[in-house]
């Protein structure tokens, strides 16, 4: 898996709907597989292909304009069941991005432990994204973790957004926190000697 | 300092606060299902772990699951080869099952507060959203992804970000014929699908407070539908008669002190939630959405209001919504045929659910146009309905009672409502095509549900 983020700049896929549910992400007839492999054939299934399995001409992922490894999504994205297969469909598929105005809190977390980068802007600034994306769906995005900035290239407008100290530190050197958790087992020890009465 | 109910029970649990980033939260109790956690085991033997505390960890599996026949093989062979997965899982890493033909099989969030595995002060994790069902007992208790599944089973601990703290009240008395889903799906209508996101929040209020503990279950089950990160209610004597003599419960010397502690983890009475919101119990009438998300709902006599809000992509989102249930802004719901009814799911499929239910449909026949599927949460609740005779009176009124899973909550087994049909479903989420491709899903109460079952159409249950 591809997993340390920097600075990437690339075009995006605009998906303006809000309130997209890890179920339209990655719906749960496909979660029966238990490899984390493979997902990305099935992401939005249900909106990309028709009950025969044909492409929708109409559905975001299937307009041949939008490339890139950036999504950008309506507000509240990964709401929802907390299947980590969705993200998993994200990254399997290609994005390293997200934005969107609003994440759902276990998908948000779903994403970074997956080296998916969730970039929160403001409803004004995903909202002048869907216009540039729009109005040329070359347009480019630059999304810069070290310095915590997304640059809409069209228009040069430009945002900080927050993510927490310790998960910028993963993405940036691609480490996840199962090392972290087995470095502390002495703690744990010592935390469950003093504190489990029941 | 004064505190919350959350902040005494995520306080004394923090092992550790990670420098800049999240909590490292010990977790006292992990419950483990066939979907998402395959996987998990998978990095554990790459990485050569064993499971840290395995006493910790309970395994059912529910979500793919067959309703009849559970004692041939599976059918689906990608289902079969999940379940199977997690029984080799089970036993390598020497974690207790509870597997298909067990007699305490079931869906894992009926299962864990039946058997006392669930108990007031934890903290409860599961890869699964409706983990927030356990915060009715006075737990801490949230969904998680599969890497996170992997750091509990590893280390019994994980990384999370201490979330906001939000308590709800609900003053006064509920109305007759009002459920705990009804009082969860009018919250969840008021606060919107993402209003609770990045919150922790207490239940509190008279009308909670004199909830049954599986009244208090539907209504914690439901705080992720808001998209609060967790649901709770404080520990008080219902919670303790509900818990006492549950077979992993504590015993003796060791229930007094664990009641003693319990009791003083209620929220001190001038803790400070950093949001609160007060609403009226007499507000609240039997509910049923109209929409593809739990937040998109009404009063089951109100007509379907329009887009409130002035953005585009909001408007948009709202019609396509709205568009797939074929339905539109102005339009009454009641009397609309129903083709499909769902009671079930670890939202409605306990037993107070199925009394509910039969008790309104007897002396009734369910309508020939419908069908109809009534699915317990577990065999114990499947052996009490039976108890209580009331598998009689739901046959003699012309329904049939199916196996324990989770069913055509999420129509992962072949319980799937077909493209188009219009599903009254006492499950959580509405979402599309959550029951089936092209399936059409309306939540409600069991009541509600009741009432379109024996009608065949969307119907007050007050008017029967």
């Amino acid at each position: 898996m591809d997993k340390k983020i920097t600075v990437i700049t690339s075009c995006a896929v605009p998906l303006p709907v809000e309130n997209i549910d890890t179920d339209q992400i990655i719906p749960a007839r496909f979660l029966k597989a238990t490899s984390r492999e493979g997902f990305g054939d099935n992401l939005f299934r249900d909106w990309r292909y028709d009950s025969e399995g044909n492409p929708v001409k109409e559905f975001t992922l299937n307009n041949p304009a939008y490339s890139g490894c950036i999504l950008v999504a309506g507000k509240n994205f990964g709401c929802g069941s907390s299947r980590e297969h969705a993200a998993w469909a994200i990254h399997d598929y290609g994005f390293r991005v997200v934005v969107s105005s609003f994440f759902a809190d276990i998908h948000k977390n779903n994403e970074l432990n997956n080296f998916v980068l969730p970039v929160v802007v403001s409803e004004q600034f995903l909202s002048e994204l869907f216009e540039s994306i729009h109005g040329n769906p070359e347009t480019q995005i630059k999304v810069d973790l070290p310095a915590q900035t997304i640059t809409n290239l069209a228009t040069g407008k430009s945002e900080s957004f927050d993510i927490n100290p310790y998960k910028k530190h993963c993405l940036l050197n691609g480490i996840d926190d199962i090392e972290y958790l087995l470095s502390k087992k002495d703690e744990i020890e010592q935390w469950e000697s003093n504190s489990i009465t029941y | 300092m004064a505190r919350t109910l959350f902040d005494k029970i995520w306080d004394s649990h923090a092992v550790n606060t990670v420098e800049g980033g999240p909590t490292q939260l010990y977790i006292d109790r992990h419950y483990c299902h066939e979907v998402t956690s395959p996987q998990a085991f998978d990095e554990l033997r790459k990485r050569g772990l064993k499971v840290f505390r395995p006493e910790r960890t309970f395994c059912s599996p529910d979500h793919n699951i067959p309703t009849l026949n559970q004692d041939k093989p599976i059918s689906d062979p990608v289902s079969r080869h999940q379940v199977e997965t997690l029984t080799r899982n089970a036993s390598e890493f020497g974690l207790e099952l509870f597997g298909l033909g067990h007699p305490k099989n079931g869906i894992i969030h009926v299962i864990g507060p039946e058997n006392g595995l669930t108990l007031p002060g934890y903290t409860i994790v599961c890869g699964d959203s409706h983990t927030s069902t356990h915060g009715a007992f006075g737990a801490v208790a949230f969904g998680i992804g599969t890497s996170e599944v992997e750091m509990v089973l590893a280390s019994q601990c994980i990384l999370q970000p201490k979330p906001k703290t939000m308590r709800i009240n609900v003053e006064g008395k509920l109305r007759p014929v009002v459920t705990a889903k009804d009082v969860a799906l009018y919250i969840i209508s008021k606060m919107t699908t993402g209003g609770a996101t990045g919150y922790f929040v207490e239940y509190a209020g008279e009308a909670i407070r004199n909830m049954s503990m599986e009244e208090r279950m539907t209504v914690c089950n439901l705080s992720i539908e808001m998209g609060a990160r967790g649901g709770m209610i404080a520990p008080d004597e219902t919670t303790f008669e509900y818990v006492k003599g549950r077979e992993y419960a504590p015993k003796g010397d060791a229930w007094d002190k664990a009641v003693e502690y319990w009791r003083s983890l209620a929220s001190d009475d001038d803790a400070v939630f950093d949001k609160e919101v007060t609403f009226d119990a007499a507000d609240i009438e039997p509910r049923i959405t109209f929409g593809t998300n739990p937040g998109m709902g009404m009063s089951v006599t109100d007509t379907i209001p329009p887009y409130q809000g002035d953005d585009e992509t909001g408007r948009a989102s709202y019609m396509k919504s709205l568009d797939y249930m074929r339905f539109a802004p102005g339009e009454k719901l009641e009397g609309t045929p129903v083709d499909y009814v769902f009671l079930g799911s670890c939202t409605n499929g306990r037993v107070e659910d199925f009394r509910a239910f039969a008790r309104f449909v007897e002396g009734h026949h369910k309508s020939p146009g419908v069908t109809a599927w009534l699915v317990p949460g577990s065999w114990s609740v499947l052996s009490q309905i039976k108890e209580e005779g009331l598998d009689r009176i739901l046959a003699d009124a012309g329904f049939e009672l199916r196996q324990p899973g989770c069913s055509a909550c999420l129509a992962m087994n072949d319980d799937k409502v077909p493209a188009g049909k219009l599903c009254i479903s006492t499950s959580n989420r509405n979402f599309e095509g959550r029951q089936g491709p092209g399936a059409r899903t309306i939540l409600a109460g069991p009541l509600v549900a009741a009432a379109a079952a024996i009608t065949g159409k969307i119907t007050d249950p007050r008017k029967i």
